[in-house]
This record gives C-alpha cells, sequence and structure tokens, in this order.
C-alpha cells in the first residue's frame, strides 16, 4: 500500500514539477506546482514528518502558491510572449543539467548508506519539533525570524509606488 | 672680564636671532625696524667680538676655573663646549658636539666679518630704500650669512665648521637669487650652489678621511696628532687635497671658478660681504686653520700656491678686458684669492691672513663704492657708458680711489703691505717662478683697477644722458664708505714688516696658531737689502700697470689705443673668458646630459615599459574577459551550474 | 520504500528546477522553479532525517521552508517593482549590467 501510493505521489511529484516550468500560461504553471508541493507532503507523511507535511500543504501550498497567484493575476501576464532561449544557452543547459543530474545521482547513491536506524518514539510529532525548536535550536529560530521582518520590510519598501 | 668667553656662542647667536626677527616678523616691524634689528644684531655681535678678542689677548691662565671652557695655553686657544649634537657607539664611538673655538686666527676672522659685515649692512640700509617686496628678505637672508660665517670661523670641530660652510653657501646662493623674476639671477644662483657642490664634497671626504685616521672629528686632536708621525700623517696629502677641493670651490680658484663672476647677479652690498670680503675667504681660512695637515704634506702645499698663482694671473688678465663694472671687481676678486693661495702655499700663513684682512677692506669698498656708482645711475653696470662721474661723486671717487690704490699695492695703502708680504713669502721660500707669476699678476692688477677708476670718473661721460642726473649717496652709504676708504689706506698698520721698522702685530698675534708653519726663509734669498728691492721691484710694476692705464684711459695715447689690436688674440680671449663656461658646457654638461639622455631613454623603454607591459597584459586579459560579463542573468546561473558540476566531480570520489 | 529511491526523485526534482532556472525567461516562472530545487533539498533533508532517526533535518527542512517564504516574498516584490518599470517580467531585458 504505502509502495504504491509513494510511486504514484512520485509521479504525481515529477510530473508536476515537470509542468510547472514548461507549461506557457504561468497559472497554470502554478497549479502544476501546487500538485508537486502537495505531492511532496504525502511523501513526508510517508517519511513520517507529519507536522512538515501540514507546514508544506498550509504554508507552501497555501501561503506562498497564492502569492504568487496573485502577482501572476496582478501583472496579467498571461499573454506574456516567450520567445525561444539562445540554442547555445539552451543545448549547454540541458548538457549541463544532464551531466549535474548524473554528478548529483552518483554522489547521493554511490556510497555505502549506512543501516536505518530505529525511529524513537514520537519522532516526527509536533511535540517533539516544537522542543527542538525552543531548546537545541532557540538562536537559529530566533534569528529567522528577523529575517522574516527584514523580508517583509524589504518587500513593503521595494513594491512601494512612487519616491526612494 | 675672562668670563666672557663662556658667552662665546652669543656671537653667532646674535645675528640668528637678527635673521629669525627680520625674516619672520618684518612684516610687523617694518622697514625701519628691520633696519634697526638687522644692524643692530651685527653691531651687537661686533662689541662681543671685541671683547672676546680683548679678553683672548690678556691673562688665559686664570681661566681653568671656568667649567665648560677647555684652554691651551701654548696655542692660545679657548674651546667651548656649547651642546651635544651627535653621540652614536658609546663611550668610545663618535661624539660631536656644538663646540666654539677662540683662538688668534678665528679672532681676527670674526673682528674682520662683524666689523666689514655691520659696516655693508649699514649700507645696504641705504641700497636697499628702493627695493619694497624683498627688504625684510634681503636682511634676513644677510644676517643669517654673517651668523653661519661665524659658526664656521668658530667651529671647533669639522662637523660645525661644515654647517657654517654650507649655511654661507645656502646664503649665497639665496642672494645671487635675490631678484629671483629674474631667469639669469635664479641661474646663477643655481649655478654658484651646484659649483660649490663639487668643493663640498670635496671638504666632506677631506673631514670623513682625517676622521677615520684620527678617530676623531674635532680640530683640536687633529691638528696636535698630525704633528706626530702616524695614521694621521700618512693621509696628511689625500685629506689636504680633499679640503682644498672644498676650499677651491668655495673661494672660486682654478678649475671651479666660474660661478663667482655670475654671482654678480645678486645685490651689490651682497657681492661686497659674501663675494670678496667674507665668503670667499673661508677657503683660505680653512687652509690656514688646516695648515698643520697642509704643512705635513708638502706636495699639497705646492698644489697650493700652484693653483693660488695660476689663478692669480689667470683672473687679473681676464678682468683686464671686462666692461661690467661688477664683472671686474669679481675677476679681481679671484685673483686677490689666489694671491692668498699662493701665500698660504709658499708657507707664509699670517701674510696670507693679512692680505685677507686688507682685502677684505678694499675690495669691500670697491664693491660699494661700484654700488654707489650703480646706484645713482639707476643700475647701469656698463663701464663704456660711465666717465667723468668724478666732480658729481666725490666721495665714492675718494673711497674708491682709496680702495683702488690699495688694490693696485701702491704704498702706503693697506694692499701694498699684504701683497708684498705674499710676494716676499714667495721669494724667499724659493719659489722664484711663482714670484714672477705674481709680480706679473701684480701689474695687469694696477693696470686693470685704474682702467675701471678712469672710465667710470675720468674723462668726458660717454653717455651723457645716463650721467647728467648722477649725484651722491645719502650719508648712510657714503658713510660707510668712508671708514672702510680710510681703513684702506691705514689698515696695513696691522702688519707692517719689522723691516720697515713696523711691528708685524698680526704676525707675533697669529704666531701661536700658526706655530706648525714651516720656517720662513729655509733657502733662496732672504736679507733685508733684498726684501727692500723686492719691494720696489712690484712698486715700479704696479707703477707701471698705472701708466699704461693712464695711457690708454685718461691720455689717450696711440700706442696703448692698439694695445689690445696689438695682443690678440691674448686680448680676444680675455674678453670671452678664455670660453672656460663654454668648454665646461661643452666638455662636461655635453656627455652629462647625453648620459642623462640615454638613462631617460632607459627609463621611459625599459622601465616604463616593463611597467606599461603589466597593464596592457591586464587589459588585454580583460578586453577578452569582459566578454564573459554579457548581462543576462540566466548565462550567469548556467557558469554557476557548470562550476557547481565541476566542483561535484572534483570533490566527490 | 528505500532512501535510494527517495534521493533519486529528489535529485530528479532539483534537476527539473535547475533547467526551469536555466531555460525560462519569465521571472515568475524562474522563482517557481527555484521553490521545485528547495523543495528538492527538503525532500532529501526528511528522507535522511527518516533514515537516520534524527529529527535535525525535519527542523533544517522547516527553516528551508521559512527561507523560501522569505525568498518568495522578497523575489516577488523585485519582479513587481521590475514589472513597474519595464513593463515586463523576461529577465533577459535586464541585460544592461554587462561590460
Amino acid at each position: 500500500m504505502e509502495t504504491l501510493v509513494g510511486i504514484v505521489a512520485a509521479a504525481t511529484a515529477l510530473i508536476g514539477a515537470i509542468a510547472a516550468v514548461t507549461h506557457r500560461n504561468a497559472v497554470v504553471g502554478v497549479l502544476f506546482l501546487v500538485l508537486n508541493l502537495v505531492s511532496l507532503a504525502v511523501f513526508y507523511v510517508l517519511l513520517s514528518a507529519p507536522f512538515i507535511a501540514a507546514l508544506q500543504v498550509i504554508l507552501y501550498a497555501g501561503a506562498i502558491m497564492v502569492l504568487f497567484l496573485f502577482i501572476i493575476m496582478l501583472l496579467d501576464l498571461r499573454r506574456e510572449e516567450e520567445r525561444e532561449s539562445g540554442l547555445l544557452q539552451k543545448v549547454l543547459s540541458v548538457i549541463g543539467g544532464g551531466v549535474f543530474f548524473l554528478l548529483l545521482w552518483g554522489a547521493a547513491t554511490g556510497g555505502a548508506a549506512p543501516a536505518a536506524a530505529e525511529l524513537p518514539e514520537h519522532f516526527g510529532s509536533v511535540e517533539s519539533i516544537a522542543v527542538a525548536l525552543f531548546t537545541t535550536y532557540l538562536i537559529p529560530f530566533e534569528t529567522i525570524s528577523v529575517l522574516l521582518l527584514v523580508a517583509m520590510v524589504g518587500a513593503v519598501l521595494l513594491t512601494r509606488k512612487g519616491g526612494r | 672680564m675672562i668670563t666672557v668667553l663662556r658667552f662665546l656662542w652669543l656671537i653667532p647667536l646674535a645675528p640668528f636671532a637678527g635673521a629669525a626677527i627680520a625674516g619672520f616678523s618684518g612684516r610687523w616691524i617694518g622697514r625701519r625696524g628691520v633696519g634697526i634689528i638687522a644692524c643692530g644684531s651685527v653691531a651687537l655681535s661686533f662689541v662681543l667680538s671685541v671683547v672676546g678678542v680683548a679678553a683672548l689677548s690678556g691673562d688665559l691662565a686664570s681661566l681653568d676655573a671656568l667649567p665648560g671652557l677647555a684652554i691651551n695655553l701654548e696655542a692660545r686657544r679657548v674651546t667651548l663646549e656649547v651642546a651635544e649634537w651627535i653621540s652614536v657607539g658609546g663611550p668610545d664611538g663618535l661624539v660631536v658636539s656644538w663646540s666654539l673655538m677662540l683662538d688668534p686666527l678665528s679672532a681676527v676672522l670674526i673682528l674682520v666679518i662683524t666689523g666689514v659685515g655691520f659696516l655693508i649692512h649699514l649700507y645696504s640700509v641705504g641700497y636697499m630704500a628702493e627695493e619694497d617686496r624683498g627688504y625684510a628678505r634681503y636682511f634676513a637672508f644677510l644676517n643669517l650669512f654673517t651668523g653661519m660665517m661665524l659658526l664656521l670661523v668658530l667651529g671647533a670641530s669639522l662637523p660645525v665648521l661644515f654647517v657654517g660652510w654650507e649655511g654661507v653657501g645656502l646664503c649665497s646662493y639665496l642672494l645671487i637669487g635675490f631678484y629671483y623674476t629674474e631667469t639669469w639671477c635664479a641661474d646663477a644662483g643655481r649655478k654658484a650652489f651646484i659649483v660649490n657642490r663639487i668643493g663640498d664634497a670635496g671638504f666632506l671626504l677631506g673631514a670623513l678621511t682625517l676622521w677615520l685616521a684620527s678617530g676623531s672629528l674635532d680640530l683640536e686632536p687633529i691638528l696636535d696628532g698630525v704633528a706626530a708621525s702616524g695614521p694621521l700623517r700618512e693621509v696628511a696629502l689625500a685629506g689636504s687635497l680633499l679640503l682644498f677641493t672644498g676650499a677651491v670651490g668655495k673661494s672660486a680658484q682654478i678649475p671651479l671658478s666660474v660661478w663667482l663672476p655670475d654671482a654678480m647677479a645678486g645685490p651689490t652690498p651682497v657681492s661686497a660681504l659674501i663675494h670678496a670680503a667674507t665668503m670667499v675667504t673661508a677657503g683660505v681660512y680653512l687652509v690656514v686653520r688646516m695648515g698643520a695637515v697642509f704643512v705635513a704634506a708638502p706636495l699639497a702645499l705646492a698644489v697650493v700656491a700652484g693653483i693660488g698663482a695660476a689663478t692669480a694671473l689667470y683672473a687679473a688678465t681676464i678682468a683686464c678686458a671686462q666692461t661690467d663694472i661688477k664683472k671686474v671687481l669679481a675677476y679681481s676678486t679671484i685673483s686677490q684669492l689666489g694671491y692668498m693661495f699662493l701665500g698660504v702655499g709658499v708657507g707664509a700663513f699670517a701674510a696670507a691672513i693679512f692680505h685677507l684682512i686688507t682685502h677684505a677692506f678694499f675690495k669691500a669698498v670697491l664693491f660699494l663704492g661700484a654700488g654707489s656708482v650703480i646706484h645713482a645711475l639707476h643700475g647701469e653696470q656698463d663701464m663704456g657708458r660711465m666717465g667723468g662721474l668724478r666732480d658729481r661723486m666725490l666721495i665714492t671717487w675718494v673711497c674708491m680711489l682709496a680702495g683702488g690704490l690699495a688694490l693696485a699695492g701702491i704704498v702706503p695703502f693697506a694692499g701694498f703691505w699684504s701683497k708684498d708680504a705674499i710676494l716676499w713669502g714667495a721669494l724667499s721660500g724659493g719659489h722664484t717662478f711663482l714670484w714672477i707669476l705674481g709680480l706679473a699678476g701684480a701689474g695687469l692688477t694696477a693696470f686693470y683697477v685704474f682702467r675701471l677708476l678712469f672710465m667710470i670718473f675720468h674723462g668726458k661721460p660717454r653717455d651723457e644722458d645716463l650721467v647728467r642726473n648722477a649725484h651722491e649717496s645719502p650719508y648712510i652709504m657714503s658713510g660707510p664708505l668712508l671708514v672702510l676708504g680710510v681703513l684702506s689706506l691705514i689698515g696695513g698698520i696691522v702688519g707692517l714688516p719689522a723691516i720697515i721698522y713696523g711691528g708685524d702685530w698680526l704676525g707675533r698675534w697669529l704666531d701661536p696658531v700658526l706655530a706648525h708653519a714651516p720656517a720662513a726663509a729655509h733657502e733662496g734669498v732672504h736679507s733685508a737689502g733684498a726684501e727692500i728691492g723686492a719691494m720696489v721691484l712690484s712698486l715700479v710694476i704696479a707703477g707701471a700697470g698705472f701708466m699704461v692705464a693712464l695711457m690708454a684711459y685718461v691720455l689717450r695715447h696711440v700706442w696703448a689705443e692698439r694695445l689690445p689690436r696689438k695682443l690678440e688674440p691674448l686680448s680676444g680671449w680675455a674678453r670671452a673668458k678664455y670660453y672656460v663656461d663654454e668648454f665646461y658646457q661643452r666638455a662636461i654638461l655635453g656627455p652629462y646630459l647625453q648620459l642623462c639622455h640615454i638613462f631617460r631613454q632607459f627609463d621611459e623603454r625599459a622601465v616604463d615599459g616593463l611597467v606599461n607591459a603589466v597593464w596592457r597584459t591586464a587589459d588585454g586579459v580583460g578586453h577578452f574577459a569582459r566578454y564573459l560579463q554579457t548581462g543576462f542573468v540566466r548565462n550567469y546561473a548556467l557558469f554557476l551550474l557548470i562550476g557547481a558540476a565541476l566542483i561535484l566531480y572534483l570533490v566527490l570520489p | 520504500m528505500s532512501l535510494v529511491w527517495m534521493l533519486t526523485l529528489s535529485t530528479a526534482l532539483f534537476t527539473v528546477g535547475v533547467l526551469g532556472v536555466l531555460l525560462r525567461r519569465n521571472a515568475i516562472v524562474i522563482l517557481m522553479a527555484v521553490e521545485i530545487m528547495l523543495n528538492a533539498a527538503n525532500l532529501a533533508l526528511i528522507a535522511f532525517s527518516r533514515h537516520l532517526g534524527s529529527a535535525d533535518g525535519q527542523i533544517l527542512a522547516f527553516f528551508v521552508m521559512t527561507v523560501a517564504a522569505a525568498e518568495a516574498a522578497v523575489g516577488l516584490a523585485i519582479v513587481l517593482a521590475i514589472f513597474r518599470l519595464r513593463k515586463s517580467v523576461n529577465v533577459d531585458s535586464l541585460n544592461r549590467m554587462k561590460w
């Protein structure tokens, strides 16, 4: 059962990703990206990370993708003419991408992986994540909140109309 | 009275202070203030010098009790250590202090410097009255010069002496180029400085040579040590010749005489003070001061005498052919300095110093008189346009006549006694050839000095418009002229030879310093009759020179008028100053400039080329590399990917 | 469902993102491709976390998501500013910064 769900999720994730970057209509592309994100959320559940899966759906697929959609609608980009890339760029990109994939894949799968460890109790539960976040990772957590604040200020500043 | 010697340092300090005040606050104290400060400081220095010399002539034995003073009773030498200057290498190392030395020799010199210097300062107040911008600058430099000159003659060690030596050179440069807005004046200053530099290099090397041999830069150990055999005696020849190089440069002797005629670009009182009375005689002072070293190397003395005699004659011939009033006097100065070196070279140190003193008097009066004439004629210096000034400028005429008679060596003027003492020194020392050269120079001297006087003061004015408005100078200028004129007349008293029942005071006064001088008249003629005879002979020759000048420029005798043409090409050469400048230009400056050109080419091609090659390489590489900067962000991303792939490939096993 | 398969999927997704960045001119699509790459990395992190039995990978994935949110906000703001300036979101029209 799990294997079947996994295969389907993997397939939809891949299809979603490819369609997201290739579709000429950005709105459709965003919807495919949502498909990809949700499929990954399924994987997270399968990989004993229910909290991250929930965040993936709520935060990523919900908030961020809505932001993308909102911008696309705002700019009315559907009629944007997409000219072809330069041939050299195209060829080199495909070759580079292929080589890169092979190298990365070789690196990820080539070595002898350590044996799978036994999962502790409540692994991936909200509680255990929260404990880790507010003890071990307290300082990075606070730092990342500052990053969000800065990003927010930056975004407001960048999109302000008129004046500097 | 004796304790006044502890304040020896005040003598050079007074003019230095005057220079500082006049130089830095001349704007606020006004012209009158500058004049008072400048003259006052030198006058103060003169008074102090008189008191100091009086103390020196007193009983020195009681001085031993005073701290900081070292006494050498035998040499009548008082050394005062004012402050430490250089101290390196521990107790056995090099120690140089600011120490001053007063002995009979420097005593004579400081009296001349401050005495004549004061008169010239006074004269300058009148002479420079029309100068508006450089007034304070002029007096600051003049005071600075006086201080440096005093430091030179009072310095008790070679470095201190050298500070004064360079200081007077600097002031000379500054004052020659006083009218620096005129290019040729600034050039003359530079020429003087550069030519002097050649000599100064010799001075430094000589001082270092003596230091290497004696381990001390103080004069006393060197002068005392060279008498005994030892390392110092072995380097005496090299040391003395190197020091003499410095003297040659400073005193404008062959072959470094070219700067002095150009130095006339400065104001005339400067020529009188620096380029006649004091600075140029520093070379003579140096050789006399280091006399013991020269005596230890007879060859060096012979070189000094030879160069002196040659210069005396050479410069005298040029002076006969010049028409610029100051050029005549400049060549005359070179010639007279040659006489002094001749005196030193034949061992007649006292006679050389005697001539130095009288020369300071009569050449100062000649220069100041010339300045008075130039002043009256609004800057005209060409004798060819003068004439008939006697009635209009009586005081100047009388004073210049006194100076001229002294220079020509007419009895009983000061110059006669001193020049004769030198010539007698040469004859009695057995240097007959040098004596003949000196006699010939004396004849020429008489000729050119009377030529000068006749062309300026006698006959009809050759340029009526120029001479018509000439008038006597104000008293502040004629006063010093009169004083120096009287001194030119009676100055010989200090050194009247015993043969005519004189006291030879100067000779006896200098005896403690010149104890090392070779015993006079060890060979050659030395009898009372010979001495009188030599005097008469030199008088006759001077008279002959006078007669020729009289015939040529007053009586306008046909024979004398034709004389220059008969003496071609000699007279042409003399008029052209023997083409020495041109020779240096071609023989030294030309090749030097060629060398400079080659080095410049090397610098521009090789050194600059290397540097340029570096930037050209960087520029070329950048020229092609910049095309990587396409401006397309996706290209950059591609490069990033390729880079990442490469890193993965290299890092992963 | 072994680790190897997870990593293969992650690598594949990452490469898709890379190609999206390299081949598309639409700035918004490029940002979407970047999101795909971030998610590929997240997948690898969580797979390792599961395999090693350590929660650290999940925490890291959490941080990555936060950074992704910040990146999307700022990136889209820049796109908006560019659009106002150029009336276009074609990144090839932004090629002034060159030699």
